[in-house]
C-alpha cells in the first residue's frame, strides 16, 4: 500500500463515484425526510407552487389586472412561480445545510460540497416533477410546441448553475455568521419582486426597470417567456442589459468556489 | 513497576513494540501542529460587528499540538493516552481529515474508518438501516456494498428488530452499540477509535474487547484513545503519551502507563517526564532461543517436556542494579508466569553491567503449558532504589507447544485430588 499525503477535510476530493453516491444518498435522505409524516406527502411539493398560483393569478387578473395585457399570463406565472420557487427553495433549504448535517460534518470525512449539491438536487426532483405539470399547463392553455423547447434546458442549466453557487456561498457562511439564513429570507423575498415573475420586464419602465434588468435572473426569466410560451414577446436590448446580468453571474460563481473552498476545511471547527 | 515483586500477579500485557516495527509504516505524521484561536468574545452576527465596528476581536491562542511527529506500522495496535485537554482528539481529527493541520505532513496508506466523538455521525432523523448505509458510503464502502452489510451491522449491535426505528428514539447506548457496529463492519485497514469504553455496559465492553482481540489476531491497524490503562496495557503494542499538545513518550505501555499516571498523580515529579530524559533503549538483544533437553535449538516445545531458555543482552550503558524479568504470556497477552533474575556477583563485586558488558541469562524451565501458542517477553529495570524504571521491554521469542492432552486453561499442574463416595452418616 503507498502513503497518500492527508491534506484535510475540503471542499472536493475523496474519488467521484463516492461523491456521486453521498450526494445521491443524502438527497433521497433529505427528500424523504421532507415529506415524512405529511398526509399527502409528495403531492404537497406540486400543490404548493399551484396554490400560490392560483393566488397570484386571481390579484393579477382580477384586481391588478395585469393578465389581460400579456399574452398567456396565467402560463406565464405559472413557469415563472415554477422557477423562481425552484431557486428560492434551493437556496434557503441549503443555507442551514452544513450546520443541519452536523453529525457527519464533524465526524466523517467526505468532500463537504457534497452537502449543498444534494439540498439542490432534492429540490431537483421537484423542479422536474412540477415543470411536467406546468407544460401540461402549457400545452392544454392553447401554446402549441416550438422549436426554441428545446433550448429551453440551456436556461434550466443556468438557473441551476446560479443555484449552485448561491447556495454554497450561503451553506458556508451560515455556520460562522447565522444571521445569514434571516438576510437571505428577507432578500430572497425582495428578489421574488425583482425578478420579472409576476410581471413581463417591458411593463416597467424607468430607472426600477434598469435596476430589474440588471438583476442575472432576468435575463433567465426573459429569455424563458420567449422561448417556452411567447415568441412574440419584446426583448429589450442594450450592452449594459446584457453584459452586467452576465457579469454578476460570472462574479457570484467564481466567489461561490473562491468562499466555498476558503471555509470547507474549517467548517467542522466552527459548528 | 519494580520488578521486585512477584510477576505472577501482574496486568494483562502485551508489551511487544518488537512485533510491529519491522512493518511497513501507515500512518506517518510528521511536525504537525493546530491551534484554535478563541476569540474571547465570540462574534457571532453581523451586529456584532456593525454594532462594534472598532472593536478589534481578541483572540487566545489555544495550541492543541505543538509539532507531532509519530509513526504507525502495519497491524500496529497503538494506544493514544493523555488528560483532558492534551490534544489527543485532535491529532485524531486531524488523521481522519475532519480538521486540517496548521502546518505539518499526514500520510496514510490504506482506508480509513474513524469512530470519533462517540459515534460516527448519525443523522437523528432517519432510521438505522438508512444511517448505516450512509455511513458505509462515508467509510469508503460502495452504496452496494454497504447494503449488503446492513444485516451483519444489526446483528452486531443487536438492534434488528429496531431497523426500521429513528434514531431519535434510540438509547445512547444502543447509539453508540450501532456506531461501533458500523465502524467494525466498514472491514477498514485502520481503525481510529477515541474514547469507546468510556460509554455502554459491561456486555458492550466486553464487546469491544473481542474486537480488539480480532483485530490483533488478524494484524490489522488500531489507533486507540483512551483513559482505560488496562486496555493500553492488554492490547498495545505501543502507546504514546500526549500532554500540553506535545509527545511525551512512545513506546512501552507499561511505561507510558506509568508515566501517564505519574502526569495524573505526580505532582512535582513531572519535569522527571520530559522525552529523552531516559533513553528508551537502554540495553540490546543479542540472541535469544530455546532447547531442548539434548541442548539442540528448536522452535517449539512438547507437552510436558522442560524449556531451555537462553538470552544474551548487552549493555547501552551502564545499568546499576539490573534486575531481568521473564514473562511468558499466551497468545491474548494473558500472563502465564514469570520470573526476575540479578546479577551473579562474586563477594564484593560492584551490581553493575558496564555498557558494552554482555550478560548470559540461561537454564531450564518446568514446562506446565497445555498445547497453544506463547510467547516470552523481558523487561529490562535498572536502579531499583530509585525511579524503578522499567526501560526496556521486548518480545523475545514466539513458540508452539505441541501436545495431545489439551486441557482447560493454560497450564497443567499436578492435582493430587480424588473423588470417593462419601458414606451415609
Amino acid at each position: 500500500m503507498e502513503l497518500r499525503e492527508v491534506r484535510g477535510p475540503g471542499a472536493l476530493g475523496g474519488g467521484w463515484r463516492r461523491s456521486l453516491e453521498l450526494l445521491y444518498l443524502i438527497g433521497v435522505t433529505e427528500f424523504k425526510r421532507t415529506y415524512f409524516g405529511t398526509a399527502l406527502g409528495y403531492l404537497w411539493s406540486l400543490c404548493r407552487p399551484l396554490l400560490l398560483f392560483a393566488v397570484l393569478l386571481a390579484v393579477f387578473t382580477h384586481v391588478v389586472r395585469l393578465g389581460s395585457q400579456v399574452q398567456h399570463y396565467p402560463v406565464l406565472l405559472l413557469l415563472n412561480i415554477v422557477l423562481f420557487g425552484f431557486f428560492q427553495e434551493a437556496t434557503s433549504t441549503a443555507t442551514g445545510s452544513v450546520v443541519s448535517q452536523e453529525a457527519i460534518v464533524r465526524k466523517t470525512q467526505f468532500p463537504r460540497l457534497v452537502i449543498p449539491l444534494a439540498v439542490v438536487l432534492t429540490s431537483v426532483f421537484n423542479l422536474a416533477l412540477n415543470l411536467v405539470v406546468t407544460f401540461a399547463f402549457i400545452l392544454s392553455f392553447g401554446v402549441s410546441p416550438m422549436w426554441t423547447w428545446l433550448l429551453f434546458p440551456l436556461l434550466l442549466l443556468a438557473l441551476l448553475a446560479l443555484t449552485v453557487a448561491v447556495s454554497m456561498i450561503l451553506s458556508s457562511l451560515y455556520p460562522r455568521f447565522r444571521d445569514v439564513a434571516i438576510i437571505w429570507a428577507v432578500l430572497a423575498t425582495a428578489l421574488f419582486y425583482a425578478t420579472p415573475v409576476l410581471y413581463p420586464l417591458e411593463k416597467v419602465r424607468g430607472l426600477i426597470g434598469d435596476l430589474i434588468a440588471l438583476n442575472p435572473l432576468t435575463p433567465i426569466f426573459e429569455l424563458a417567456r420567449r422561448w417556452v410560451i411567447d415568441p412574440s414577446a419584446p426583448v429589450e436590448g442594450g450592452a449594459l442589459r446584457i453584459l452586467v446580468p452576465i457579469a454578476l453571474y460570472l462574479v457570484i460563481c467564481a466567489s461561490a468556489v473562491w468562499i466555498f473552498n476558503r471555509e470547507a476545511p474549517r467548517v467542522a471547527e466552527e459548528l | 513497576m519494580t520488578l521486585d515483586e512477584p510477576i505472577g500477579t501482574a496486568t494483562l500485557t502485551t508489551p511487544s513494540p518488537g512485533r510491529v516495527l519491522q512493518r511497513p509504516v501507515v500512518i506517518e505524521a510528521r511536525e504537525v501542529h493546530k491551534t484554535f484561536r478563541i476569540p474571547d468574545r465570540r462574534i457571532d452576527s453581523f451586529k456584532e460587528r456593525v454594532t462594534h465596528p472598532l472593536s478589534r476581536v481578541t483572540y487566545r491562542d489555544l495550541h492543541a499540538l505543538r509539532g507531532v511527529s509519530f509513526d504507525v506500522h502495519d497491524g500496529e495496535f497503538l494506544g493514544i493516552v493523555g488528560r483532558n485537554g492534551s490534544g489527543k482528539s485532535t491529532l485524531l481529527k486531524i488523521v481522519a481529515s475532519i480538521y486540517r493541520a496548521d502546518s505539518g505532513r499526514i500520510r496514510m496508506a490504506g482506508r480509513l474508518a474513524p469512530f470519533i466523538e462517540l459515534g460516527v455521525g448519525f443523522n437523528p432523523e432517519l432510521t438505522s438501516r438508512e444511517n448505516v448505509t450512509l455511513n458505509g458510503v462515508l467509510m469508503g464502502l460502495s452504496r452496494h456494498e454497504a447494503r449488503r452489510r446492513l444485516d451483519a451491522v444489526l446483528d452486531f449491535a443487536e438492534l434488528r428488530e429496531f431497523a426500521d426505528l429513528k434514531l431519535k428514539n434510540y438509547s445512547s447506548g444502543m447509539m453508540v452499540r450501532l456506531a461501533f457496529a458500523v465502524m467494525v463492519e466498514a472491514d477498514a485497514d485502520i481503525m481510529l477509535i477515541d474514547e469507546v469504553l468510556a460509554v455502554g455496559d459491561a456486555a458492550f465492553a466486553q464487546k469491544c474487547m473481542d474486537v480488539f482481540r480480532a483485530r490483533r489476531r488478524a494484524d490489522k491497524t488500531v489507533v486507540l484513545v483512551t483513559h482505560d490503562m488496562a486496555t493500553v496495557q492488554s492490547f498495545c503494542d505501543r502507546a504514546m503519551l500526549i500532554h500540553d499538545g506535545e509527545i511525551r513518550f512512545v513506546g512501552d505501555p507499561e511505561e507510558t502507563a506509568l508515566r501517564y499516571y505519574r502526569l495524573n498523580f505526580g505532582g512535582e515529579r513531572d519535569d522527571r517526564l520530559r522525552s529523552g530524559d531516559v533513553p528508551d533503549v537502554n540495553a540490546r538483544l543479542v540472541d535469544a532461543w530455546l532447547e531442548d533437553g539434548a541442548g539442540r535449538r528448536v522452535e517449539n516445545v512438547e507437552q510436558g517436556e522442560s524449556i531451555g531458555l537462553s538470552v544474551i543482552f548487552e549493555a547501552r550503558q551502564d545499568l546499576i542494579n539490573p534486575v531481568f524479568g521473564f514473562h511468558f504470556r499466551d497468545a491474548d497477552g494473558v500472563q502465564v508466569f514469570g520470573f526476575n533474575r540479578t546479577l551473579e556477583l562474586d563477594e564484593g563485586e560492584p551490581d553493575v553491567l558496564r555498557a558494552g558488558e554482555r550478560v548470559r541469562i540461561a537454564g531450564r524451565i518446568e514446562n506446565p503449558l497445555l498445547p497453544g501458542r506463547y510467547f516470552v517477553s523481558s523487561m529490562i529495570s535498572r536502579n531499583r532504589s530509585g525511579g524503578d524504571l522499567a526501560l526496556h521491554v521486548l518480545r523475545l521469542l514466539d513458540f508452539v507447544v505441541y501436545g495431545t492432552q489439551p486441557g482447560p486453561g493454560s497450564v497443567s499442574v499436578k492435582a493430587d485430588v480424588k473423588a470417593v463416595r462419601e458414606l451415609a452418616p
